[in-house]
């Protein structure tokens, strides 16, 4: 079984490599390389999840690294936590490849874009069923660097390129303090197993600040990932990518991972006060800012950018008020409707020649029926009506928060369950109901794009089941594996959410199809209101102004430091060189060579005297022949 | 039988070699060096035999080595007129002071 758990990550990677290297050839066969990549491990998670939910457990390590003594595994978890998340990453991933096949057609660079999503999927899943946090921040930094990649896709556009470099720097920041609070947590209690992660093990910490710190620190790394505040600022940006992009990473799955990290570590972060409350403020901060914003976008990707920045501050609120099993449940409808919204805006966008901008939109009802229906789920989804999922979940969130007299808490988020309603209505309205206001012909799109739109449909509708009384809270109780509490339904919650979610839709009834003029009337009349909404309260411009100028001015100190100091001294050490060569060239020319050529100067004029006996008269030889036979004779005689 | 005087026979070869020694040095004509130095080689032959004569009447030690002296200048003067020869054929001229391939 655990050579099939394995399987499950290696079969992504294995279309990866295929594709990267047969890509050439392959061309457009490349793509059904991913598909089936993806659908085969969907269907072996299917198995290992049915596994999972008979009631057992699979849990295997092999050991990587000793650190004093203590080892460091590497293998596969797979408890009900991970469980929902591989059913969430393979099933909805696989949809995801299935709808990029037709969204991409036209695409170039067709075969790497499908070699990238499988890198993702490969990283995602081995992010899902790691054992130890050490093994997760490797899979950790991998998604992040295939979320860099596919933001990028389209590099020429100058934009997409910046937007891939934001993400990966922004996310850095979170990753920084997420490696440091794995050091430190390594360090206070020796070990980076999930498994010893107990509640146990956080109250024999009780009273130390190490634990809590690192926690916090862990949760940074969450921060960046599942773009809480203040490291939000990423994701909007991201939207630069594919849309089939946006949906699976941006969407369902890497954004989740934040997450589920929280919800792996919920023992650890439950334990302290102070942990639990910092989470649940930043969720809640989150939710709330990032609605705000929505609410005046008119990119369709930027507004649903923003509600998923919205909704991943609604779980991570969950998770901090206690709620694991809302934070979780949350997250896989989420990861439906979302995934669904995206790739609906993805087809609008398909269908409409590339228009983004919801101005232009409008009428595309009649033009795109399965779109707008699939569309419509999705948003009832999303805004919480019953019986959608999302009424199940945001209302589990709502409750764990009422319970645990959060209820501060609880009203925030209410108030963001009308905002959600209001822009995801007005979106809904701009774009499907009134007049085409843009010049283009809206068509649908092809069925590789239609069919995943409905299976999510389908599933955004009644993925909710399995958490609601109909089916007896069944997904809380699998998650919760049988110890802790449950939460029933509360007639007062279910009735101020259903109040909330009406009330977003009155007021974007009456702002887009009553009164159309009374939205531009409004914004002008509250413009501080409406352009801080608009332009995210200048976080931008903030981060710009503050960070990012002082990083570029101590970048530029710091160029001339090594301008100066360093290469002043690698110049002087040359300068030097250059001289010093310079003596010894000249010893070389005037002494060495001076030697060498003194003795062939000396040969030569010693010769040159001799030489001249050398007459070639021959008489001149003759006599000098008689004459040594005379001196020869006299001095023998 | 008068026999003739060892002086003269000295004086006569001595004369014949300053003979051929004059001729020698002074000869620009290669085939007049070389007939010049014929003549140094028989003053030598003289000497050789007027010695014999007057040291040792059946000295035949002499007359071999006159034999082989003037078997080794016919040798010479045949490398020597070959080597004028080649030398006309090449150079055009047998004049020594004209033949100056080998000079500085």
């Amino acid at each position: 079984m655990v050579i099939r758990a394995v399987l499950i990550p290696i079969l992504p990677l294995l279309a990866f490599v295929t594709i990267v290297f047969f890509g050439g050839a392959l061309k457009r066969k490349s793509a059904w390389v991913a598909v089936g990549a993806s659908l085969a491990s969907c269907l072996l998670a299917g198995f290992e999840i049915a596994n999972v939910i008979g009631g057992n457990t699979l849990y295997a390590n092999a050991t990587w690294l000793v650190v004093n003594r203590v080892p460091i595994e590497f293998g596969v978890l797979i408890d009900p936590l991970s469980a929902m998340m591989l059913f969430v990453v393979t099933f909805v991933g696989s949809l995801i490849v299935i709808y990029s096949t037709g969204y991409m057609h036209k695409d170039p660079r067709y075969p790497k874009f499908f070699a990238y999503l499988s890198l993702f999927l490969f990283s995602m899943l081995g992010l899902v069923l790691s054992t130890t946090l050490v093994q997760m921040y490797l899979f950790w930094e991998l998604v992040g660097l295939c979320s860099y990649f596919l933001i990028g896709f389209w590099f020429e556009k100058r934009s997409a390129a910046q937007a891939g470099r934001k993400a990966f720097i922004t996310n850095r920041i979170g990753d920084i303090g997420f490696f440091l609070g794995i050091a430190t947590f390594f360090y206070a209690t020796g070990t980076v197993r999930f498994v010893d992660i107990q509640p146990e093990l956080a109250h024999a910490y009780a009273g130390s600040w190490i634990l809590p710190v690192s926690a916090l620190l862990l949760f940074s790394g969450a921060i960046g990932k599942s773009a809480q505040f203040p490291l939000h600022v990423w994701l909007p940006d991201a939207m630069e990518g594919p849309t089939p992009v946006s949906a699976l990473i941006h969407a369902a799955t890497m954004v989740a991972a934040g997450i589920y990290l929280v919800a792996r570590l919920f023992p650890l972060f439950h334990a302290f006060e102070i942990t639990s409350q910092v989470v649940a403020v930043i969720g809640t901060t989150t939710a709330l800012g990032a609605a705000y914003f929505a609410l005046t976008q008119f990119d369709i990707k930027k507004v649903l950018a923003y509600s998923t920045i919205s909704q991943l501050g609604y779980m991570v609120a969950a998770l901090g008020v206690g709620g694991l099993a809302a934070g979780s449940f949350h997250l896989m409808t989420h990861a439906f409707f979302k995934a669904l919204l995206f790739l609906g805006a993805g087809s609008v966008i398909h269908g409409c020649s590339d228009v983004q901008d919801l101005r232009e939109m409008g009428g595309l009802r009649k033009s795109m029926p399965i779109t707008f229906w699939t569309f419509l789920v999705a948003t009832l989804a999303i805004t919480g009506f019953a019986p959608l999922s999302g009424f199940w979940s945001k209302d589990e969130i709502l409750l764990s928060a009422f319970n645990h007299q959060h209820l501060i808490i609880f009203w925030v988020l209410s108030l963001t369950a009308a905002m959600t309603s209001f822009y995801m209505f007005r979106l809904l309205f701009l774009a499907f109901f009134g007049k085409t206001r843009g010049k283009f012909h809206a068509h649908e799109s092809p069925v590789s794009m239609t069919i995943p739109l409905i299976i999510l449909a389908v599933g955004s509708a009644v993925i909710g089941l399995p958490g609601s009384p109909v089916m007896d809270h069944w997904f809380q109780s699998f998650i919760l594996g049988g110890h802790g509490e449950i939460h029933h339904v509360n007639s007062f919650v279910v009735a101020v959410s259903t109040a909330m979610c009406f009330l977003g839709l009155l007021i974007a009834l009456i702002f887009y199809i009553v009164q159309p003029e009374l939205p531009k009337k409004l914004a002008e009349k509250s413009w501080l209101f409406y352009s801080a909404s608009q332009n995210k309260l200048w976080f931008d411009e903030l981060y710009d102004a503050s960070f990012i100028r002082g990083f570029k001015s101590l970048a530029g100190i710091l160029f001339r430091f090594d301008e100066r100091v360093v290469d002043g001294c690698v110049n002087q050490v040359g300068f030097k060189t250059v001289a010093l060569s310079r003596v010894k060239n000249w010893i070389d020319q005037y002494m060495i060579d001076g030697l060498v050529n003194f003795t062939g100067w000396a040969v030569r004029t010693t010769s040159g005297i001799v030489r001249l006996l050398q007459t070639g008269v021959i008489h001149h030889y003759l006599l000098i022949l008689l004459l040594g036979v005379l001196v020869i004779l006299y001095t023998v005689s | 039988m008068t026999t003739v005087p060892l002086q003269h026979l000295l004086i006569f070869s001595t004369l014949l070699f300053f003979i051929g020694l004059y001729g020698a040095t002074t000869r620009r004509n290669m085939v007049g060096i070389l007939i010049s130095i014929e003549i140094m080689l028989n003053a030598v032959n003289v000497n050789f035999i007027s010695f014999a004569r007057m040291l040792d009447v059946s000295a035949t030690v002499a007359q071999v080595f006159v034999i082989f002296t003037i078997v080794l200048a016919a040798a010479t003067a045949a490398v020597g007129l070959a080597i004028v020869l080649v030398l006309y054929r090449n150079q055009k001229t047998i004049y020594t002071d004209e033949v100056e391939l080998l000079k500085w």
